[in-house]
């Protein structure tokens, strides 16, 4: 048992945990944020997703010992009060379904609009290669991440 | 920590943001949870369902569990409507698991919707009446000059009442007799038909809602159990000094199998749910519990475990179509004169599908509370878990550990995913029994491989066709072999025929017959059971025969539907052939049928009746020269009476295209000596974004009750997807999963 330093959601925190516990285990039991979901394990689902210095990773094969960035779980993706351009478009097209699945494609897209404002479908079908919709609420995964791209740029052009 | 920083404020922020014509519940419960419900500011309530304070916010009880088909959301729409509420206004909260007051709470078979909806109907006209008589009294008016309408009560003058005002004098008028209760024309709905975002989006989004998964109770420790990778087997002994001296490890010991906890009031449960044996690990998080049993290692005993192999079933099964006979279903008059007749033309085939498993995205998991009471009668539970049937953990619970039911509280979750699986509650028993021995409150959690390992599947099988044209291109005779499983000699769920399949339902010199093999395999219910590998067999078979005939497929496919009428009148699992030849003609029209494809695209069309549904769709397919497909687009076309929420109803139709696609392209469940040989996704995949293809959805909104659509969209897509591949390239594809046969889906 060693005692990790970590910054999540822009606090500082620290827990006891030995050094081969994923991150996913150490947000979700340790620091009991269950937005980041557990779906395989083995970096195959997505569905455990979060950001480590601003890049998409997979919690789940990611040893709470090599965590080398502040980390943003779902539950800090939104602006203070404001929802991230994603989340409201989310809502509006009115994607999940179960919605098991749905944080982990949120955080994978969130990446790639951080680093492409004007995503075509190939890039967001090679963004999100990597998160399984069991429900199959694909279509709407892909338009709303169009739509949360204009509010995106609108919001920029605004700022 | 940053868990809580929306607000209400941001909320309304982002909701002006947001158009498109979707109507949106935007504010954030007080909690997610539904065990909560009960510490809201108790406000006026003027039913089991409805409760409105004074400061007009309207609250409404979702009755049955959410497992991603829009349950949730629909029910209480169908409250709001009738009470002339605005959905604004209306705040959704999953009612308490309550038999008493809510009835079956159940989801499962695409019913809640149609078995619910006189009853929402019912509590909203309850409700309105109740309002429109507190407005009578208060504005000294005549009811009948009286009108709900946005959340108030309107007079012909002009005057109004918010529901807010009414609430508390309105909770003290008396219960109207629901024989009296006149209900709105359809034709005046605002909220019914619209398209309404789901009410737990935002909590969605922003990750604040609770699954089962998510549970976390004062006190808890973490489980995870270990099952024989024979199922039927049972540990002997462990290498317990070791796996206790782990770090996080408080607790491991052995359970024995328990058959008492198979006993169910529901039919279809009985025997599903018993007790497995195998090796419990308590500790103080999932990771320490997981990496403890990767290091198990138990002695078996496998005298009793299963030997299945999936390789030699096939085998079998061949040797079966090959000899023929079995218990028969249907005796046609003519068949085999029909084959002996030299003028017409046969079509022989032999189809196989596979063993699939549900892979819900939340593996199953369960936390229980055993706490021993001073004498036996006072031991209590409190379960936390997603369902589809949660009240029937409580019978286990009394069967089992002998905890009277009365003394066991239930939370129903939201699930990730159901499928069919959450209808099994073996994974409930085993944190039962882990709860009782440890004598600690713990959630235990499936790793995926227990997940896939331990699934009841959608059972496999196989099909042996044979059917005779006429000179002048008409079905002439009809043979159908099923040859599927039966455990303690009953067929599993979802193996065999009804005998209310086209075209025999229609058709008379049709022979079916049925043989059952043994199997040990857990099987149960999978998304549209027995429809989903009926249809793709019956409905490719059919277009061999269209072929065959040298007529158009979609003119033959009418044509078997014979004159329009209803099969059994009045019966909704009947077919209604004149629904039928409407969902085919909108689906071939909206999809450009006969349309000239270029060179490796084809257009395939497939029909099916389940559910109460009357599902036609046709695929648009290209394959190139290495059997690489891509599906470009589904055209749906469907009769499920009025549609309740169209939004919620199209993403039903999308996700069951997915998962059709997904489940026929790509997922085979193996078994070897027992043994499933799929681990996890890397050997049992879901299909990736890429894939998707277009889906074109359409609706014939006919003048039936409304029933569900959580089902029956699935079962045509496979056989609409082979057929077009026909239509591409000539070959014809009578095994699933396509990756099987070659073809790899892009
Ligand atoms: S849980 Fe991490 S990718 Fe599946
Ligand atoms: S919404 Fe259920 S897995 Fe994606």
């Amino acid at each position: 048992m060693s005692r990790y330093k970590l910054q999540i959601n822009g606090d500082d925190v620290e827990v006891d945990a030995t050094p081969d516990m994923p991150l996913l285990w150490v947000i979700r039991d340790k620091l009991k944020l269950s937005g980041t979901k557990f779906g395989c394990g083995i970096a195959q689902c997505g569905a455990c997703t979060v950001h480590v210095d601003g890049v998409a990773v997979r919690s789940c094969v990611l040893p709470v010992s090599a965590v080398s960035g502040p980390v943003t779980t779902i539950e800090g993706l939104a602006d203070g009060n404001d929802l991230h351009p994603l989340q409201t478009a989310w809502i509006e097209h009115d994607v999940p379904q179960c919605g098991y699945c749905q944080a982990g494609q949120i955080m994978s897209a969130a990446a790639l609009l951080s680093t492409n404002s004007q995503p075509s479908d190939n890039d967001i079908d090679q963004a999100l290669a990597g998160n399984y919709c069991r429900c199959g609420t694909n279509v709407r995964i892909r338009r709303a991440v169009h739509t949360a791209a204009t509010f995106y740029n609108a919001d920029k052009g605004n700022g | 920590m940053s868990m809580n920083k929306i607000s209400r404020r941001g909320l309304f922020k982002a909701s002006a943001m947001v158009g498109g014509g979707l109507m949106l519940k935007l504010s954030l419960p007080v909690n997610a949870m539904e065990g909560d419900a009960t510490t809201l500011v108790k406000s006026n309530e003027l039913n089991f369902y409805v409760q409105i304070a004074s400061d007009g916010q309207i609250t409404i009880y979702a009755p049955n569990p959410e497992m991603g088909q829009g349950i949730k959301t629909a029910l209480p729409m169908i409250i709001a409507e009738e009470m002339g509420a605005r959905w604004e206004d209306v705040e959704v909260i999953q009612a308490p698991v309550d038999g008493k007051k809510y009835g079956l709470q159940g989801s499962g078979g695409s019913m809640s919707v149609f078995r619910n909806f006189d009853t929402m109907r019912t509590m909203g006209a309850s409700a309105r009446e109740m309002l429109i008589g507190a407005a009578s009294l208060l504005m000294e008016v005549e009811k009948k000059e009286l009108e709900a309408k946005e959340s108030q009560v309107v007079h012909g003058s002009g005057r109004s009442m918010s529901f807010g005002q009414l609430a508390s004098v309105a909770a003290q008028q008396p219960v109207p007799d629901p024989e009296q209760l006149s209900y709105k024309d359809p034709r005046s709905y605002t909220i019914l038909g619209s398209s309404v975002g789901s009410v737990d989006n935002l909590v969605i989004a922003t990750g604040l809602s609770k699954f089962g998964i998510d549970v976390d109770v004062p006190g808890m420790k973490y489980a995870s159990y270990t099952r024989c990778p024979r199922p039927g087997g049972k540990a002997l002994s462990f290498n317990e000094e070791e796996i206790k001296a782990l770090p996080g490890v408080i607790d491991a010991f052995i359970l024995q199998p328990d058959a008492s906890s198979g006993k169910a009031s529901m039919a279809f449960l009985r025997g599903l749910a018993a007790l497995q044996g195998g090796v419990a690990i308590v500790g103080d998080d999932t990771w320490s519990v997981f990496s403890a049993k990767s290091k198990l290692k138990v002695n078996w005993d496998e005298s009793g475990a299963s030997r299945d192999q999936w390789s030699q079933m096939i085998e079998d099964a061949r040797d079966i179509a090959a000899k023929g006979g079995g218990e028969v279903k249907k005796a046609g008059p003519a068949v085999d004169a029909a084959f002996a007749d030299n003028n017409n033309r046969v079509q022989e085939g032999f189809y196989e599908f596979p063993y699939v498993a549900h892979v819900c995205m939340e593996p199953m998991n369960c936390t229980v509370d055993y706490r021993k009471g001073a004498t036996a009668d006072l031991d209590s539970m409190e379960i936390w878990l997603g369902s589809q049937f949660p009240f029937q953990v409580k019978e286990i619970a009394e069967n089992m550990l002998g905890v009277k039911q009365s003394n066991v509280t239930v939370h129903g979750l939201r699930m990730g995913g159901g499928f069919g699986r959450r209808a099994v509650h073996d994974f409930a028993a085993e944190a039962m029994a882990i709860s009782h021995r440890s004598g600690l409150p713990v959630k235990l959690t499936w790793t995926r491989t227990d997940d896939i390992h331990n699934d009841y599947f959608r059972v496999g099988g196989f099909e042996n066709m044979k059917a005779a044209i006429s000179p002048d291109g008409k079905l002439a005779a009809w043979d159908q072999h099923y040859i599927g499983f039966a455990n303690n000699g009953k067929p599993v769920i979802g193996s065999g025929l009804r005998g209310n399949e086209l075209p025999m339902v229609a058709f008379d010199n049709a022979r079916v017959t049925q043989s059952m093999m043994p199997v040990d395999t857990a099987c149960g219910a999978w998304r549209a059971p027995g429809s989903n590998t009926n249809a793709f067999v019956e409905q490719s078979f059919i277009h061999e025969l269209a072929n065959l005939a040298e007529r158009d497929h979609a003119e033959f496919l009418i044509e078997l539907m014979g004159s329009r009428r209803w099969i059994k009148d009045g019966n909704i699992s009947a077919l209604n052939t004149g629904r039928a030849i409407d969902v085919i003609k909108l689906a071939v029209e909206k999809a450009g049928w006969g349309k000239t494809m270029p060179e490796g695209s084809g257009l395939g069309l497939a029909f099916y009746f389940c559910h109460a549904a009357h599902v036609a769709e046709v695929a648009e397919v290209s394959v190139d020269a290495d059997r690489n497909f891509t599906v470009k687009k589904i055209t749906a076309a469907i009769d499920v009476g009025p549609i309740i929420n169209m939004s919620g109803a199209i993403n039903q139709v999308q996700g069951s295209i997915v998962d059709g696609l997904s489940t026929m392209a790509l997922q085979e469940i193996t078994m070897s000596n027992g043994r499933i040989e799929q681990d996890n996704f890397h050997q049992y995949s879901v299909m990736r974004i890429a894939a998707t293809p277009e889906i074109d959805v359409h609706f014939i909104q006919s003048d039936n009750k409304p029933t569900g659509l959580g089902e029956p969209a699935l079962p045509p897509l496979a056989p609409a997807v082979t057929n077009a591949i026909f239509a591409a390239t000539g070959e014809r594809i009578r095994t699933m999963p396509l990756s099987k046969v070659g073809y790899k889906l892009v």
